[in-house]
């Protein structure tokens, strides 16, 4: 068959039935719309997880309680009792690559100022700790070395608290109460948005943290010792000081496994980066199974078009069409009805990744790499689903067909 | 050189335990520039025959030559070859295109050329085709703008568009009435004349006559092979359409002198009921 009129015959059979092509392209619309929105967004949560794992600070290393496997990364949530605030503190005195060590404590309270009261997550740090977190104050000042040896009931307050309890007012020298104990508020600490799981980071009171062990948590034993090392080289060094340090400090035997666990910034990286790529693959999953939907609508639509259109492909055939011709014809029509509802996908994809980024402060990529994916795969979707219509078309006997009313 | 070699051409449908021998051993040959017209009761083998001649269909028995070569052992796509280059059809229910313009509907046969036409070379075809059936004026008329006798006109432009050797026309005029179908017959007279050899199928004598031969089969056989000579069709139409205008005339004085109907005869010309142009509209 002339090659140029394959297209030209097949975008007029299209044009024959506006509606039903419309509705048709539709699921294809969908589907590549769906698949588009959902890389776009997973994308854009590894990119924020990058970021995020970024702004946790320079040269950081997590030490966790207990053994803990690769990918069962939860932070703060260690269920074994091995790590001490002496452990930090030897770490930092005993390690010349350590900078700092901060024994970490984790409680939910309710913090009180006036009549207003606002359930916050309080951190009890070590004085370096905002040193480690790269995180700068907005005003006030840091709790200081003293302030961790005495005890100090002193406070630094994130955005989130100074909003929901100040009502955005200047708090410092005010004081709260939690469970009745008086923290004056010293410093406020400069905004850093949301994290990894969606949860505002800006929502946390820290405290010194001998505060927070004695007079807050009840607990004795760190959750997490926050580690900074002197610079990117001597990571691996001070990996292996403080494992040797805590094991002797432990009084594990050679043939003992040991009873914490180091991440470095790369490795928490590793696995969130990991996380949110399965996330991904997941979301695009569910979005390629309603493009394989809409495949199926495609083919039911060309069949049913075949069946009306059977004495055309009767007509076709007694004035010479061959079988090819009549196949290609009918698989060009579907293909050209996927790429329709290719392009319309794209647009739709764009349109919904920009809503939904913008809803929910989430950053949304729209790759090139997913549009060209989206196009192939509708394409594919038009030759596989379009096949068996067209072949059915093609092996037509042309008496037969002529004769169908 | 015969244009078409029938020998001992026999074609027995298989529908489950059943057999029917449509066609049980036809010997036929038709000349250069004949118009043979192929008569029979219904049954008798007549379309199965033309599908045969046609190259729709492969007989189960028989030699076949067409324009010297030997097609009954043909495949399907080579067949597909002989029909776009050789031969060219007209059927009685026309078989055009739906939403497609008269002028595209005669340029499909050259889409399937072998030797691939440029669109300004299909394009002037197509017009040149629809100049000789008289419808240079309705290029790009839609099937459903055009009568009965048009749509066949545009099925025998699209017929003629390749430059057939054979043109195979089952019933063509079944779906017409008297006066079109006269049209229709002498368009093909014409084509006849111009050296076009001619198959034609029907089962009405009026138009049997004007065929120079005329072949009758019953079950399966020819029953009788015949040469005449043929009316003219434009003769006929001259002067059946004087008769029939007189008739018209005489039938509606008289319908009207005795009251049966209120308007004077002018009223046939006056434009369709409101009521019934909105309903042809949405029967579309
Ligand atoms: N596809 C088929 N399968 C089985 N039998 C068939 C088939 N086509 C035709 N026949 C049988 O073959 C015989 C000849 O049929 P054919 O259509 O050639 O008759 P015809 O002369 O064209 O009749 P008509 O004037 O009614 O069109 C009939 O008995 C018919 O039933
Ligand atoms: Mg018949």
């Amino acid at each position: 068959m002339k090659l140029s009129a394959v297209p030209y015959s097949a975008i007029k059979a299209l044009r024959r039935n506006t509606m039903r092509t419309i509705l048709t392209a539709f699921g294809i619309i969908i589907g590549v719309a769906a698949v588009i929105t959902m890389v776009g967004l997973g994308q854009g949560a590894g990119a924020e997880v990058e970021e995020q794992v970024n702004r946790l600070g320079q040269n950081v290393m997590l030490i966790f309680p207990g053994e803990r496997q690769l990918g069962g990364v939860s932070i703060g949530g260690g269920s074994a009792n091995t790590l001490t605030v002496e452990d930090a503190i030897a770490l930092r005195e005993e390690i010349p690559e350590v900078v700092a060590a901060s024994p970490e404590v984790r409680s939910q309270r309710v913090v009180v100022y006036g009549n207003r009261n606002w359930h916050t997550p309080i951190y009890g740090q070590s004085a370096d700790y905002l040193q480690i977190r790269d995180w700068p104050l907005e005003s006030g000042r840091m709790f200081d070395e003293e302030d961790v040896g005495r005890a100090s009931l002193v406070a630094v307050v994130g955005q989130t608290v100074v909003q929901e309890l100040f009502e955005g007012a200047d708090p410092i020298g005010e004081t709260v109460r939690v469970r009745g104990l008086p923290l004056e508020v010293i410093g406020v600490l400069s905004p850093k948005g949301m994290s990894l799981m969606g949860s505002v980071q800006d929502d946390l009171m820290i405290i010194p943290y001998t505060t927070g062990f004695q007079r807050v948590s009840g607990r004795s034993h760190a959750m997490v010792i926050n580690v900074q090392v002197y610079s990117e080289e001597t990571m691996d060094v001070a990996r292996a000081k403080i494992t040797d340090l805590l094991r002797e400090r432990h009084g594990l035997a050679p043939d003992q496994e040991n009873d914490f666990t180091i991440q470095t910034q790369e490795e928490v990286a590793q696995i969130a980066t990991e996380t949110s790529r399965v996330m991904t693959w997941l979301l695009a999953s569910i979005a390629g199974i309603s493009l394989f939907v809409g495949g199926i609508g495609i083919m039911n639509v060309m069949l049913v078009s075949v069946t009306e259109r059977t004495r055309e492909v009767g007509l076709r055939l007694a004035v010479g069409a061959r079988s090819p011709d009549v196949l290609m014809q009918f698989l060009i029509e579907s293909v050209i009805l996927c790429l329709l509802g290719g392009i319309g996908g794209i647009l739709l994809g764009y349109f919904a990744t920009e809503t939904i980024a913008n809803y929910a402060g989430w950053p949304a990529f729209f790759s090139l790499e997913a549009m060209v994916v989206a196009v192939g795969v509708s394409a594919a979707v038009g030759v596989f689903f379009g096949f068996y219509p067209a072949w059915k078309a093609s092996r037509l006997d042309p008496i037969m067909a002529l004769r169908q009313e | 050189m015969h244009v078409l070699q029938l020998e001992g051409i026999e074609r027995t449908y298989r529908t489950g335990a059943l057999e029917v021998k449509a066609l049980r051993g036809i010997d036929l040959t038709v000349d250069e520039a004949e118009f043979v017209a192929i008569m029979g009761p219904s049954g008798s083998g007549k379309s199965t025959l033309m599908n045969l001649l046609g190259c729709l269909d492969s007989p189960s028995a028989g030699r076949y030559l067409l324009d010297g070569g030997d097609v009954a052992r043909l495949k399907r796509d080579e067949l597909a070859r002989i029909r776009n280059e050789i031969l060219g059809f007209v059927f009685q229910s026309f078989h055009l295109l739906p939403r497609t313009t008269a002028r595209e509907n005669v340029e499909l046969p050259l889409l399937y050329r072998e030797s691939q036409l440029s669109w300004k070379e299909i394009r002037e075809a197509a017009s040149e085709a629809l100049d000789i059936v008289g419808l240079g004026d309705r290029m790009e008329h839609m099937p459903n703008e055009l009568s009965g006798g048009q749509k066949q006109r545009v099925a025998i432009a699209r017929a003629l568009v390749t430059q057939p050797r054979v043109l195979l026309a089952d019933e063509p005029t079944g779906n017409l009435d008297t006066r079109t179908s006269l049209e229709i017959i002498d368009l093909i007279q014409r084509l006849n004349d111009d050296g076009l050899t001619i198959l034609m199928v029907t089962h009405e004598p009026e138009i049997a006559r004007y065929a120079e031969r005329v072949i009758i089969l019953r079950d399966g056989l020819i029953r009788s092979d015949r040469r005449r000579t043929p009316e003219r069709a434009r003769e006929r139409i001259e002067a059946w359409g004087d008769d029939v205008e007189d008739a018209l005339d005489e039938a509606l004085q008289e319908a009207t002198s005795h009251g049966d109907i209120d308007a004077p005869p002018a009223s046939v010309a006056d434009p369709v009921p409101e009521e019934v142009g909105i309903e042809q509209e949405t029967g579309r």
